[in-house]
């Protein structure tokens, strides 16, 4: 299936990108494209830096040196609420759900920058927010069909188990109608089963609505079926790009991987 | 058996959007207004008005502000009386400087006043957070209560310290000074606060809401997904102050009448509001008008109880009282932090599988 799908024109690059905490080293001269409409997967050891290039690439975390080009636009680093009011979603290494509110409500949370209506208009709730308030709870409602949680949508998040955590967090982010859509080790601690549903909800997602996945995941047969495209990162560098049957013959991603050195072949 | 949602079915979102979506909730609702409106006003007379009721629906208010801020937007505020005080002098300054101001103008005015004092004092917290928040307002509650008290044009140099309501008319019934009626005070600020309970309630349950209630249970993925924080607290502060504004109006103009700033708006008002909605509901309007209910009503029943049933000394029974409100709020704290407010929601689950228990 890989073979026959065509790609456009890459929604995001990414340019020797380095990233330090203190004397701590994360990215390190980073480079890669992402292409409309692909799986790309990125890959690596535990520490390699794959979550911190998901925050750089949504302003979390702000590169010292290096540049991103969105959509054609070139920029130092990106700001979250730019990221994603134009069209970045992600979710989380470790589940960043709001406790506190029900399925529905954090699903909705996912439509906040597309809401226009202000303060005075919400606290009436009135004609104009009303209007537009149901009609995101409609858009809200197709994300829950899609993902199966009709069950849970007045269930208050804390109480979900955690596979069911999971797809409300891709439901929060999906509900943002993502261009780009960033999901940092969705299928992690999950049984057989759910990691099955988690990818098919992953393909789904980029088949129907054409959504670019930027995707972390540890479980290679995962990376292997589901990517168009793997980086693999290392100690905070790039060593290997290409097609998911090209990285796994590349020499340098398997000592990486065993944790040999060179001298050791 | 009969309070249950079966055959009641949404046939479509607007209708599962609704306030009250099942039947027994509206008619339990309707039945509290009627009774409310209708039965009450008879009964109220200087004692019940005084002692309870324009307590309890004033308190309610302030509750209602600080559950905005606090149970919804998780920034804790111990500058409830402050904020207090600035609806209640912008009430007086306004009431007095302008006489043909409307008097509803007037506590709306208050309440918008407050809100930029409270936006003022809020902006620390886009840098700290919990205790070291909690400080910073309670730094504003002293400031805003020492100046009202040091700044004679506050108080338009009244020589006693203190500031008095004028009477004022609303459709020409008298709702302030000394000869207002109390049915007359009692219903308005009924009216008054229920509406502006409910539209607190329409905030909480759209955009606004879900963003405040984002940020206090997780800042960091609320900023990531496009919720700016800045603009989140700063709303919250701004209405949860024009609610406590308002109330602080309210108190001073319908309620007290008179009010000496250090006496009326201490810390002690802070805690006390701030222990309603922690005995009430923290994030719940409900939860608001139960915990004001609680610690406005508690003191007196117990009082009845302990002082005029039992005969324990005045004294004995205050330090009960306060001992059980103590313990009660470390109940709440520990067991429950959704107060009386979860309470009973869970009394309603069971009602609803009642009489089978499962
Ligand atoms: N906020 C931070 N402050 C300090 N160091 C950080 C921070 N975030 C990441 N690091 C460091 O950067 C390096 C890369 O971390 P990162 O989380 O990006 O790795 P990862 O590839 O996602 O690993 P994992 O597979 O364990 O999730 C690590 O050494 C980590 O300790
Ligand atoms: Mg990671």
């Amino acid at each position: 299936m890989e073979g026959d799908r065509k790609f456009g024109d890459p929604i995001l690059e990414v340019q020797d990108i380095n990233l330090s905490f203190g004397g701590v080293t994360a990215l390190e001269g980073v480079s890669f494209d992402i292409l409309n409409g692909e799986v790309r997967a990125i890959i690596g050891p535990n520490g390699a830096g794959k979550s911190s290039m998901l925050n750089v690439i949504n302003g979390f975390y702000h590169p010292q040196q290096g540049q991103i080009t969105y959509k054609g636009k070139t920029r130092r680093q990106m700001r979250p609420h730019h990221a994603a009011s134009s069209g970045i979603a992600r979710t989380f290494q470790n589940i960043a759900l709001f406790k506190g509110m029900s399925t529905l409500d954090n699903i909705m949370t996912g439509r906040n920058t597309k809401m226009r209506k202000n303060l005075l208009w919400q606290a009436l709730y009135l004609g104009p927010a009303k209007r537009e308030e149901l009609e995101h709870r409609d858009f809200v409602e197709h994300v829950i069909d899609f993902l199966e949680i009709q069950a849970i949508r007045k269930t208050p998040v804390g109480k979900l188990p955690y596979g069911m955590q999971k797809r409300v967090e891709l439901g929060r982010a999906l509900a943002a109608e993502p261009e780009l859509l960033l999901l940092d080790e969705p299928m992690a601690g999950m049984n057989l089963e759910e990691k099955e549903d988690m990818c098919r909800f992953v393909l789904d997602v980029n088949d129907q609505f054409g959504t670019t996945i930027a995707l972390i995941e540890h479980d290679m047969g995962v990376v292997m079926d589901i990517s168009d495209r793997v980086v693999v990162l290392d100690y905070g560098k790039k060593i290997a790009d290409g097609t998911p049957e090209e990285v796994r013959a590349d020499q340098r991603v398997i000592e990486a991987y065993l944790g040999v050195t060179r001298d050791d072949n | 058996m009969f309070y249950r949602e079966a055959g009641q079915f949404k046939t479509d979102y607007a209708s599962d959007q609704a306030l009250f979506p099942i039947a027994q909730d509206r008619w339990f609702v309707l039945a509290v207004l009627f009774v409310a409106v209708a039965v009450v006003p008879f009964f109220v007379d200087d004692y019940w008005a005084n002692a309870i009721t324009l307590p309890f629906l004033i308190y309610a208010l302030a509750a209602i502000g600080l559950n905005l801020l606090t149970g919804y937007c998780g920034q804790v505020s111990l500058g409830t009386g402050g904020f207090m005080a600035v609806g209640a002098f912008s009430t007086f300054k306004l009431t007095t400087a302008f006489p043909e101001l409307n008097f509803i103008v007037v506590i709306l005015l208050s309440g918008a006043i407050t809100a930029g004092v409270g936006v003022l004092f809020g902006i620390p917290s886009l840098r700290i957070k919990g205790f070291y928040l909690a400080v910073a307002t309670l730094a504003a509650q002293f400031f805003l209560v020492w100046l009202f008290n040091k700044v004679d044009w506050f108080l338009n140099y009244s020589p006693t310290g203190q500031i008095s309501m004028p009477p004022r008319e609303i459709f020409g019934i008298l709702i302030t000074g000394p000869r207002a009626a109390p049915e007359a005070k009692y219903l308005f600020c009924l009216i008054f606060i229920g509406i502006f309970a409910l539209l607190a309630k329409n905030l909480v349950r759209g955009r606004v809401g879900r963003s405040w209630m984002a940020i206090r249970d997780m800042d960091i993925a609320a900023e990531l997904i496009g919720i700016r924080p800045l603009e989140a607290k700063l709303t919250a502060f701004a209405v949860s102050s024009f609610y406590v504004g308002m109330a602080g109006s309210l108190y001073f103009g319908v309620w007290l009448g008179a009010a000496e700033p250090i006496e009326a708006f201490g810390i002690e008002q802070s805690f006390l509001v701030l222990f309603m909605i922690i005995v009430g509901g923290l994030g719940s309007i409900l939860g608001s008008f139960l915990g004001a209910a609680f610690i406005t009503l508690m003191p007196i029943l117990m009082k009845n109880f302990m002082v005029d049933g039992l005969q324990l000394a005045v004294v004995t029974a205050k330090h009960i009282e306060i001992t059980m409100l103590g313990v009660l709020i470390i109940f709440f704290l520990i067991v429950e932090p959704h107060g009386f407010a979860r309470l009973w929601q869970i009394a309603k689950e069971k009602l609803r599988l009642w009489p089978f228990p499962h």
